[in-house]
């Protein structure tokens, strides 16, 4: 099968680079899979977990946590704010977070920026959803 | 004449302040290597992040309501430099060659009759520029623990700069810091960061695509430029200070040299001078001896 390039860069290292043939990436507005000849796309990233396909049965799975994909013709690049592989990432993890948000959220009297993290919150639920769906 | 005691004492001390500096030496060898790795594998992601901000830019550009953050307050009176150090001295020329900068800056900003304010990162550059600018610095950040520099710390920089924004207090915001050429030279840089300066574009996408191409955007483009925006912030101050940190130690590193050179000379010196005094003082000794017995 057909493969294309994917790069995979946090703000402190490049975490992945290689040849692939499908990605499937959590974007704002919906959870999509990329395969080789997708149209140009750029979307930002919400909570949520990244399949790497290399070949089929053989893949990767990694924890992202805010960033945007870039899709080109024939590249992916994800710059991921936040990312683990997805064997450090567990429920705990998570619920940590997410009570750090709502402590945030409870703390801050600007409406936006509460909007923001109850966002954020929901966003957070549903990848645990995710993860303990695995 | 100093007495061969005082030489030996001055000798000792040092041959002390030698082990010192030579350690110090090695010590910001080993942090320089940890540092410009740091630097090396941050460099990616700044790099994809303003190319691909740089094709939103293209696309958008003479679009209506681009952010205030790309194209500015439409105004210039007051800036703000943000200027990033380190906490520490003992690093030659590092700390004082930026904060001259951005001194010189400061007080070129001020003679146009424009208002400067100073945001300083690093407990240096405070120290430095307090002196001249004391009514113009609005806040500081040290360094301390956050070592080695990461995210999580150059997020916080930019949310307080973004907060002063929101808050209309300047219109440029200009980043001073010291970028890493090689381990003899770092050359203090200033980088426009409010309004954003990205690439420029030659019609070409991170991925090879022409800028033409359709490119889909989920969501809007102007909901992504936004987020991506103070985003962007946060890596260009993550980046200086990345750059800052191996700048910091090859500077270190080189003076420290230096210093335990300059150290090994004055060694030499002054041994010369003990060993001299200590032949004279024999010769004298003998002389006193041998004049001594004639006159018997």
């Amino acid at each position: 099968m057909a493969t294309f390039h994917f790069d995979f860069v946090g703000p402190e290292r490049t975490l992945y680079s290689g040849e692939v043939e499908a990605v499937q990436i959590p974007g704002t507005e919906g959870e999509m899979t990329v395969l080789p000849g997708h149209a140009p796309v750029l979307t930002t990233l919400k909570v949520g977990v990244i399949t790497v396909t290399e070949k089929a049965g053989s893949g990767k799975r990694i924890y992202v946590q805010g960033g945007f994909a870039d899709i080109g013709p024939n590249s992916v690049t994800v710059l991921a704010e936040r990312a683990a592989p997805i064997e450090e990432v567990n429920a705990g993890v998570i619920d940590k977070e997410i009570e750090a948000a709502e402590l945030a959220r409870d703390a801050t009297e600007d409406l936006e920026k509460r909007e923001q993290l109850n966002g954020q919150i929901v966003q957070l639920r549903e990848a645990k959803h995710v993860l303990g769906a695995n | 004449m100093p007495s061969l005691k005082d030489l030996r004492n001055r000798i000792t001390s040092v041959k002390s302040t030698q082990k010192i500096t030579k350690a110090m030496q090695m010590v910001a060898a080993a942090k320089l290597r940890r540092a410009q790795n740091a630097a090396e594998s941050g460099r990616p992601y700044a790099e994809k992040m303003s190319a691909t901000l740089g094709n939103l830019a293209a696309n958008l550009v003479g679009g209506v309501g681009a952010p205030k953050l790309l194209s500015g307050t439409g105004d210039d009176k007051t800036h703000l430099l943000v200027v990033c150090t380190a906490d520490r001295g003992l690093c030659g020329a590092f700390n004082s060659s930026i904060a001259r900068l951005a001194a010189r800056h400061a007080r070129k900003l001020a003679s146009e009759g424009k208002t400067v304010k100073i945001f300083t990162v690093g407990k240096k550059g405070y120290d430095m520029l307090r002196r001249q600018f004391r009514a113009e610095i609005v806040e500081n950040i040290d360094i301390r623990g956050t070592k080695p520099v990461d995210y999580a710390f150059a997020s916080e920089i930019a949310d307080k700069i973004l907060a002063r924004f929101d808050a209309g207090e300047f219109d440029v915001a200009t980043l001073f810091y010291s970028q890493f050429k090689s381990v003899i030279s770092q050359v203090p840089t200033a980088q426009k960061l409010i309004p954003a300066e990205l690439p420029s574009t030659d019609g070409k996408t991170t991925t090879g695509a022409s800028a033409d191409a359709a490119m889909e955007f989920e969501p809007s483009e102007e909901a992504i430029l936004t987020t991506l925006l103070p985003k962007n912030l946060t890596v260009q101050i993550y980046k200086a200070l990345l750059e800052n940190a191996a700048s910091e130690q090859g500077s270190r590193m080189s003076a420290m040299d230096s210093a335990t050179r300059n150290a090994g000379e004055m060694i030499k010196k002054q041994t010369q001078i003990y060993n001299r005094t200590r032949q004279a003082m024999i010769t004298k000794e003998l002389i006193e001896i041998i004049s001594g017995a004639e006159a018997l």
